[in-house]
């Protein structure tokens, strides 16, 4: 059951399936899609305002930035100063975390997620079916225990210990999505390099790893936007300035700095960078994971 | 011919599995050879699994059992030098449930979940089905609508923070301009409007992903349904009802009773916005257990609060599971 589950989520939308072949034709005349198009672009300025405010008021001279103008007519980078003052070490422990997490995602979930694709084990439903419910699990039951668990082993204020933590809200749905792919994989290439002699690592790095480029790419980049805007981890299991990712620089500055809103919302502007920067440049693998995960 | 895994996992290894790698490696002694191999590449196909289920043993289940041990346990600052965390029963739940926040914060999660969803979901279908329309730059504006949804979403927190900013936050300085609105509203220090503020900044947070999600599911319903209800008049809400609603209602179950469960874990949106506050009025399970835990540093107390949290979570994700395998019927 959880087998069809998982290829019904997985069907759902573009990671399998074709561009639409055909679409309503004919009766919208140009000019009509040309009015949709610009209620699309209203629709859009409206939902994205606020990103829009944010840039706008990081440009502002800091102090009386809600007081600002529409426009960043003067821009000031004052704010920016600030922000990377402040925070600069900060965005550098959330780079860190965020590539030791993707590291440590797709060492993990990419075998896993080849076994369950394709080893027939009996207890592959109840595996998916557990995977699947670890995902509902509030992230603040994970923190409860891992707080005195971490404070047991060391962990607490660690790079391991948030990197480890963080894999969490990744591990699972890259399962997922990588399944989902490697479903696709034809054992007969996996077997072609076996007669040729590998063994069945080989055989995994060698031909599952390269033609599952593409999914994997959309688990490594997922597990970095899941890292990266992680707060919850670095709320609970952080208290020194050593480890502090920028997420929590991010709310300990709206507690104390509401008057400096410029550092507030440029810090907040390099915080999206990296969203901004995989929308633009990898767009289609976003597109896989946000249907093909269906998950957060 | 089947793949070799099916083969050497079933047990029974058929011959024509042998002969099908005659250059493996120990060609000395034939009959022995897949015997040899069968046990070794066993123990190799189940450490392809081990690290992803100890990982989900240590980071999902182990955190699961310590809630339920923790709750009935008195765990506080002290038991981290002590190391002693006494048995006290269900204490802790009887602290939670005659706690005077129970009720709002229970409160506070089912209308923060109900209307977060009812947002999402509606605005989510209506841009869906506006982007199934074929026009110019459809692709890249439907693309740079998943924005929202990807920025850390302390990020959000913090700029619709300085948009809801009671006396210089841009929403009501627009609002008293063209006006619609006497006086500045306090829209996160207003204990009467503060949920529904936080309520619509998560309604914004979730638009993106039910777009993506009935966009994804909207595609999967073949064109010519729409042409043959074309024919018999079917066509604008009349196509809606009777050809989209029922053919998308196994995704939208999905997405609603999803979204269900990750609504009801949301903490970062609320500590960003306004900390439970003011004056309690924003208060959730998930808040609750945090601010037990990690600010008054009553460990036990906060895990119950989380098992209560658990406990709502799991009933839908039982909804969830089954609404899943009757789509699968369907």
């Amino acid at each position: 059951m959880t087998d069809t589950l998982i290829s019904r989520r997985g069907s759902l939308p573009p990671l399998t399936s074709p561009k639409r072949a055909s679409m309503r034709t004919g009766t919208r005349t140009r000019i009509g899609a040309f009015a949709s198009t610009g209620i699309g672009v209203i629709v859009l300025a409206i939902m994205l305002f606020p990103i829009y405010w944010m840039v706008n008021t990081s440009l502002q001279p800091s102090g009386n930035t809600l007081t600002a103008g529409l426009f960043p007519l003067n821009p000031d980078f004052s704010g920016y100063e600030r922000a990377i003052t402040d925070q600069g070490q900060n965005l550098l422990t959330s780079l860190i975390i965020s590539v030791g997490t993707v590291v440590l995602t797709l060492i993990i979930s990419a075998p896993a997620a080849y076994a369950l694709a394709q080893f027939r084990f009996r207890w592959i439903n109840v595996a998916l079916m557990v995977i699947i419910v670890s995902q509902m699990i509030p992230g603040v039951v994970i923190a409860n225990a891992l707080y005195s668990a971490y404070n047991d082993l060391g962990l607490l204020n660690s790079l391991p210990g948030l990197i480890l933590a963080d894999a969490s809200h990744a591990i699972p749905f890259a399962i997922l999505i990588l399944r989902t792919a490697m479903l696709g994989i034809p054992p007969s290439i996996v077997e072609a390099a076996r007669i040729d002699g590998a063994g069945l690592v080989r055989a995994f790095v060698s031909v599952v790893v390269p033609v599952s480029r593409n999914a994997l790419i959309t688990a490594a980049l997922f597990a970095f936007l899941f890292s990266w805007s992680d707060f919850l981890f670095a709320l609970t299991l952080t208290s020194t300035e050593e480890v502090r990712p920028v997420t929590l620089g991010i709310y300990q500055y709206i507690g104390t700095q509401v008057a400096n809103w410029s550092a507030v919302m440029a810090t907040a502007v390099l915080s999206s960078i990296p969203a901004i920067i995989l929308l633009v440049l990898a767009q289609k693998f976003i597109a896989a994971g946000t249907t093909g995960g269906a998950v957060k | 011919m089947a793949s070799v895994s099916t083969l050497t996992t079933r047990g029974g290894s058929p011959p024509d599995s042998i002969e099908a790698h005659p250059s493996l490696e120990s060609a000395g002694t034939p009959p022995q050879a897949p015997r040899r191999r069968r046990k070794p590449e066993r123990i190799t196909k189940l450490l392809f699994i081990v690290p992803a289920a100890l990982y989900i043993f240590a980071f999902f289940a182990f955190p699961v059992i310590k809630n339920i041990t923790m709750s009935l346990q008195e765990y506080t600052t002290a038991t981290f030098f002590t190391g002693e965390a006494p048995w006290v029963g269900f204490a802790n739940y009887v602290t939670v449930t005659s706690s005077s926040l129970f009720g709002p914060a229970f409160l506070n999660t089912a209308l923060f979940t109900a209307g977060s969803l009812l947002g999402q979901f509606v605005i989510g279908i209506a841009l869906a089905v506006f982007f199934r329309r074929r026009f110019p730059l459809n692709g890249f504006l439907r693309s740079l609508m998943l924005l929202p949804w990807l920025l850390p979403v302390i990020v959000s927190s913090a700029t619709w923070r300085s948009i809801l900013d009671q006396d210089s936050g841009i929403l009501n300085q627009f609002l008293t301009s063209i006006g619609v609105i006497q006086s500045p509203i306090g829209w996160l220090s207003d204990p009467n409007v503060a949920l529904l503020s936080v309520i619509l900044v998560n309604i914004w947070v979730g638009i993106p992903f039910n777009v993506a999600l009935l966009y994804g599911g909207l595609q999967d319903i073949p064109e010519e349904l729409y042409e043959a209800g074309a024919l018999d008049g079917a066509t604008g809400w009349k196509a809606f009802w009777h050809i989209t609603w029922p053919n998308l209602r196994p995704v939208v179950s999905v997405v609603l009773v999803l979204g269900v469960v990750y609504t009801l874990k949301v903490l970062d949106v609320i500590l960003g916005l306004t900390n439970g506050g003011p004056a309690n009025a924003t208060q959730t399970l998930a808040v609750r257990s945090y601010q037990e835990s990690f600010v008054n540093f009553e460990f036990g107390v906060g895990s119950a609060w989380s098992n209560v949290l658990i406990l709502v979570s799991l009933v839908f994700a039982v909804l969830y599971l089954r609404s899943n395998r009757r789509a699968v019927d369907e």
